[in-house]
Order: C-alpha cells, then structure tokens, then sequence
C-alpha cells in the first residue's frame, strides 16, 4: 500500500519534473526553435503517412467515393504474385546497389583523402549526383543503345558481342543499378570525405610512429572511426535505394515482362495507372513498415549515437 | 473528401480567375489534347469558333504519358479541363465514375445530326443510350516503305498493294521481307549462305514504337491476327476476351519467328531508345507498319523518298484496325453549355474541314477527307493506301473497348514481351494470360 502511494507520488512529481522542463524558458525557445521543421514535417510526412494508412483501408479509384474494407487490401497483396515479385526485384536492386556503391565510394574518399586536397577532383566526383535522375538514365540509354550507343560500339570494335543492356530481363536490372552506382558513389564518395575530416589527424602521426601500413590503418583507425558517418550513409542510401522509381520510370517502365517491376513502380502503376489508390496505399504502407525495420536494425547494430573517438 | 477537394479546388480557382485582370467580357473554356501536330488546326478551329459564337477557347496541348494522369487528377483536385480530347482505351472508365457528361439529350435537343460520320465511328462513343463524345477523326494503319531500297532489291512499287499473308510460310509478304534483308557480307535474305547475326539492314520491323504491342497490338500485331480470322471479343463492351484463340498464337509465333528465328526482322529486346520507326527513318529496315497519324512524323524524320501501301491480305481479308477519336466533357466544369458548343462545333464540317486541310489527320467526316487527301498530296505524300482501306467494305474492325482497360494492357504486355523476347512460345503463354484477363470482368 505505502509501496503504492510512492510510486503514485514518484510518478506524479516525475510527471511535474517534465512539466517543469517543457515549461523551462530554455525549451520554450528550442521548442520555437524546431516548430518550424516541426509544421514541415506534421504536414508533408505525419498526415500524409496517416491519410495513406486510411486510404489503405477503403477502396478508392480517385473519381468515386472510397469505400471501407478494412484488412482487404492487404490480404490481396499476400496473394498477389506481382507485388512479391516486385518485392523481390527491390531486394536484389538493394543487393545490387548498395555493397558496390558504398565500397567504391569509402575507396574514392580515401584516395581523395591521402592523395589530394584538390576542389576540381571533388567537384567532378560530384557532378553525376547534380544531373537529374530523369537525364542520368536518358544519357544513360543512348550510351548503351544496341544500335547507335557508344558502349556497344566500343565493345564490338574490342570483339566482344554487343549487348542489350535495357532489353533482356538478365541484363536490366544489373544495368539500372550501375546507372545508380555512378550516379551516387560520387556522394558517398563525399559524405565519407567529410567524415574522414573529423578523424584527428594525430591519430595517424600515431599510428605512422607505431610503423603502421596503409592498409593496418585503414582497418583499425580509419574505418572504426568513420563508423557514425558509415551509419548515416547506408541508412539513407539504402532507404533511397528501395525507392528506385525514376530511373525505371524512363529506361525500361518496368518491363522487360517484370524483370525491373519494383515496388515503389508497382505502386505507382496501381494508383495512377489502375487508379487503385487503397491498394497502393497498402503496399506503400508495407513498404514503410519494411524500411523503418532495416532503418531501426541498422541504427541498433551500428550503435550509431556512440562513437570510438569519445 | 473529394468533395471538400473540388470545393477547395474551385476556390482557389475563383480567386486566381478574380485576380487575374479581365481583357474581356468574353467566356473562356480550356481545351486539353496530346497531340502536337493537331494543335495548330484546333487552334485555327478556335479562332474560327470565337468569332462566331465569342466564346474563347485556350488549346492546351499535353504530352500522352502526363495526359491521362492530369486529366483525372485534374478531377479529384476540380481544375481538369472543360473539355479534353478522349481516347477509347480511356473513357469507359471516365464514363463509370460519372466524369464525363452524357450528351444525347443535347444532341436530340439541338437536332445534331449524327449520320455524318465515316462507319461505325459515332457507335464507338455511346454506351446503353449514353453518348460521351463527337466523332472528329479516324486511323487506320498500313505498310511505310522505303523507295530506294525497294528499287535496290528489284522490287516493284505497284507489287506492294497485292501482297499476301498467311502464318503458315508467310505468303509473297514473308517472300519480299527476306528479299529486302541484308547481311554483313551484301547477301539478301533469300540467298544461299545469308548470316543473320551480321544482318545490316532488315526487311521489317512490326515494332514501331519499342512496346511488342500488348493488349489491342493496334500498329504492331492485330492486323495479321484478325486477317487469320482471330476476334478481340464479341464487340464494344464485352466481358470476355478470346486471347487464348489459336489463331492469334499462329499469327504472333510467326511474328515473333521472322525476327528471333529467321533474323529477317531486328530483335525485340534490341529496341530499346532507338525504336522502330526511328530504325526505319534511319534506314535500316526497309519497311515498317504504322497509323496514319504518323505519316507526319514519316515524312519530315526520312532523308529519302517514303512510299504508303495497303496491307498484306491474309487468310480472311485484309484487315487493319479502325480506331478514332472524340470530345468529352468533364462534369465539373462550369461552362458545361459553352463546352458543348465547342465540341459541337468540333464534330462539325465546318471545323473538320479547317483540320481536313493542315493534312495531319483523317476527320471524321467523308468531305473533309479529301481536303486530308489534297493537303498530304501537297505535301508530296499519296496516302490514299489509309483511305481506301477505311472505305473497303470488311476491311476494318473496330478498337476493342470495354472495361478495365489498363489492367488488361499490363497482362497482355508482359505476355507479348515474353513472346517477342522468345521466352515462352505464343500458345502456352497466351494460354497462361488470357484467363487473367477475363478474371478482370468478374
């Protein structure tokens, strides 16, 4: 009883204590501070997220009113072979995507790192991320064009066979996720350059005086210490490369037959095509559901709010 | 919700309206269509059009991929267009959701005669009583071919209207493509020792855009599966579609035969950003199939001489695809009234025949053809192949319209993909698709 009424008063001051700290001038001011990104997010992330979960439940073509069908949708998807074939076309474009991209890229800030300070080699390794995803994979498919595409031309001249780069189900999605590779290792590249800059100098005098090589440094300094900007990378890069809409929107529009049909295309073909906006929504919450848990699996494994040099 | 949109959205349209300063006193109404060579006879329709009836018409032309996506988000957020050209793949489903206006009781009320119009072209825009649309033009699709390499091959020009077609051999169409096929070492398709994987020139492609031609096949597939007596279905609005019918397995395995197999034809999976009708106006095949509405683009992407013919006759006839399209009205607009004048005035001779003239498209309406006719022969093109074949009694059949249109396309793309790209043979893979497309309808 006396045990009770303490963990009452305990709660209730604890309850105060927040009160009291909300109430604080200080947070006041920081409050106002992020109000700002606060509005931005509850109105283009918070209520769109919660209008979609609705819609995910009604069945809506645009034009007429929705109607309430609860869990529907989603039982439809668990049958549906398109949407687990897209899911599995994500999966290998992420596979495909990332190790690569992210391995070049620790390569590109490490050499731009121990070799050179120049501006022009770190702009240039910039400039794919600065076109516009719609031109990259424009540019793109002219360059591999089977009949006037420079790479074909290049290759059959060394006496290789040409190749259909976009056209065969084997070839286009490896092909979409090299178009994604050199559009993106340039940030990559970037961000780890960045990172590389807070690491403390002295700690490589150190390991230079300990008779250290290239490669021992690399592995017990350099990249333990990038680890939080290691973190930050593959969580956003893997995140943005489950979204892989544009590229495939303009090379291939999915096809050939399903090969490059990954989810977020496949949503998008359900509501703007079929104008099965609570299907779409379904899947476009699924797809939320699935990048939140390797976002949340990722930050966990990584221990991304420590770091070794503290 | 939607509501609460259209409220919200003509809101905001009334206050941009009142801020913008008014020049005149005159209504305004916007006109959508997606086709860039038409827009500058429509525009010459609606000067035509103003001063009659002091109506303005702003003509807004938008790209085919961006078209259907704004029009019906246009009607969610309550700022589509008045009136918008429409397509019979595409207003059914208008037409289902109540976002189309039935006009019939205006037809009636105004005594619009409706018995101009080339066929059964007025017919393919009614529904049980219903009428979504005037008829303003009409396609049909025949061969294109290159003058010179016709010439170089010893081929005839009078021999290209009185080609045959079966999917047994291929009949004298089959004969000619492997004549007008090349390979590295200058041998043609008919000679002894002829290597396909060096071919540098191909005798034809029946991709010309770098789909395989999915669902209605318009300019790629369906004239060679109707001719070997095969039938979409049982007219506008059915519920069931004959895809697994051996006849267009036959007809699209030798398709698919002529390129994979025999090499007279460049590959499927090779037509990617260089697309058929831009191998052919690069010459490197020396025919192609395409819809009169292309004859344009034809004309002014070819360096050399470019020659019209009627199809290949097949087993049943000669057979092409009769397609065309109208007008419709967007129900949330607040000049309904002025937009039916418009389309009225549209669907009428008097407006056909100004578009008649600019050459770009055959209208609706028998007399203005022949200004089409006279404007392309101006412009040194005989195009009379298309119109002959309109005109041909059994000669045309109409686009397959019934409902759930864009589900049905991505079956059966992925189904002719597979069959162009020599997965699967045509039977067992029509087989597989044609009963998901009737699921659709229950």
């Amino acid at each position: 009883m006396k045990q009770a009424a303490a963990i009452k008063v305990r709660t209730t001051l604890q309850r105060k204590a927040w009160w009291r700290a909300f109430l604080n001038r200080e947070a006041i001011t920081a409050y106002l501070f992020i109000l700002p990104a606060m509005l931005g997010f509850a109105v283009f992330y918070l209520y769109p997220t919660l209008r979609g979960l609705q819609i995910s439940t009604t069945d809506w073509n645009l034009l007429s009113d929705p109607d309430f069908v609860g869990l529907e949708n989603y039982q439809t998807m668990f049958q549906d072979p398109v949407f687990w074939n897209a899911l599995r076309v994500s999966g290998i474009y992420v596979l495909l995507n990332i190790p690569v991209q992210t391995i070049v890229g620790l390569f590109l800030a490490v050499a731009m790192d121990r070799l050179t300070r120049s501006m022009l080699v770190r702009a240039a390794l910039i400039v794919p991320y600065l076109i516009s995803n719609v031109i990259a994979a424009m540019v793109w498919l002219w360059l591999l064009d089977p009949f006037l595409g420079i790479v074909n031309s290049a290759l059959t001249t060394l006496g290789f066979s040409y190749q259909s780069f976009f056209g065969t189900p084997e070839l286009a999605l490896p092909t979409i996720a090299g178009v994604n590779i050199w559009r993106h290792m340039g940030l990559t590249a970037l961000l780890f350059y960045a990172g590389l800059q807070g690491i403390p100098r002295s700690v490589y005098e150190a390991a230079m005086i300990d008779g250290s090589d290239e490669i021992t440094t690399f592995w017990r300094i350099t990249l333990p210490l990038l680890r939080p900007v290691t973190v930050f990378v593959l969580v956003t890069s893997i995140v943005g490369s489950f979204q892989i809409f544009d590229t495939i929107a303009v090379a291939t529009g999915g096809g050939p037959v399903d090969a490059t049909r990954a989810l977020v295309f496949y949503i998008y073909d359900n509501a703007f095509k079929f104008f099965k906006m609570g299907y779409a929504s379904a899947m476009a919450i699924t797809l939320f559901a699935i990048l939140i848990f390797f976002s949340i699996v990722q930050l966990r494994l990584f221990r991304a709010d420590q770091s070794d040099l503290s | 919700m939607k509501k609460r949109f259209v409220a919200l959205g003509s809101a905001v349209l009334a206050l941009t309206v009142a801020l913008i300063p008014s020049q005149a006193q005159s209504v305004s109404i916007d006109y959508w269509l997606w086709d860039t060579s038409q827009e500058p006879a429509y525009k010459a329709c609606a000067t035509n059009f103003e001063k009659q009836n002091g109506i303005k018409v702003n003509v807004i032309q938008k790209g085919w991929d961006n078209y259907w996506t704004g029009i019906t988000t246009g009607m969610v957020a309550g700022n589509a267009p008045d009136i918008f050209a429409n397509h019979l793949a595409k207003y059914p489903e208008y037409a289902l959701n109540k976002q189309i206006v039935d006009i019939a009781p205006w037809i009636a009320e105004d005594k619009v005669a409706t018995n101009i119009y080339t066929g059964d072209l007025f017919k393919l825009w009614g529904r049980a009583g219903k009428q979504y649309g005037l008829p303003k033009d009409w396609d049909t699709v025949a061969i294109i071919y290159n003058k010179k390499m016709l010439k170089d091959a010893g081929i005839s020009e009078a021999s290209m209207n009185s080609l045959t077609w079966n999917p047994k051999n291929g009949g004298s169409f089959e004969r000619l493509i492997q004549r007008l096929t090349v390979d590295g070492s200058g041998k043609r398709g008919n000679e002894a020792g002829f290597d396909k994987n060096t071919a540098k020139q191909w005798g034809w492609t029946s991709l010309n855009g770098n789909s395989s031609g999915g669902a209605y096949g318009q300019t790629e597939w369906s004239h060679f599966a109707v001719s070997n007596g095969f039938k979409f279905n049982d007219g506008p609005w059915s519920t069931k579609y004959y895809y697994d019918d051996p006849k267009l397995a036959e007809s699209l395995q030798w398709q698919a035969d002529i390129s994979l197999k025999k090499g007279y034809s460049p590959l499927f999976k090779d037509i990617k950003a260089t697309r058929g009708d831009t191998l052919f106006t690069s010459s490197k095949v020396a025919m192609i199939f395409d819809g009169s509405w292309m004859i344009g683009s034809y004309k002014a992407n070819s360096k050399f001489d470019i020659g019209f013919a009627q199809l290949p006759v097949g087993p049943k006839g000669r057979k092409t695809m009769f397609n065309g399209l109208a007008d419709s009205i967007w129900v949330g607009s607040k000049k309904q009234k002025e937009a039916w004048q418009w389309l009225k005035y549209m669907g009428s001779a008097a407006c056909q025949d100004v578009v008649g003239g600019f050459g770009v498209v055959f209208p609706a309406i028998p007399s203005a053809v022949n200004k089409a006719l006279a404007a392309f022969k101006a412009k040194g093109a005989d195009v009379s192949a298309f119109t002959k074949q309109a005109l041909a009694k059994d000669t045309t059949f109409l686009f397959p319209i019934t409902d759930n249109s864009s589900e049905i396309s991505a079956i059966m793309e992925k189904a002719t993909d597979k069959i162009f790209l020599g997965q699967s043979d045509a039977a067992s893979t029509l087989t597989e698709a044609a009963p998901k497309v009737n699921a659709l309808f229950k």
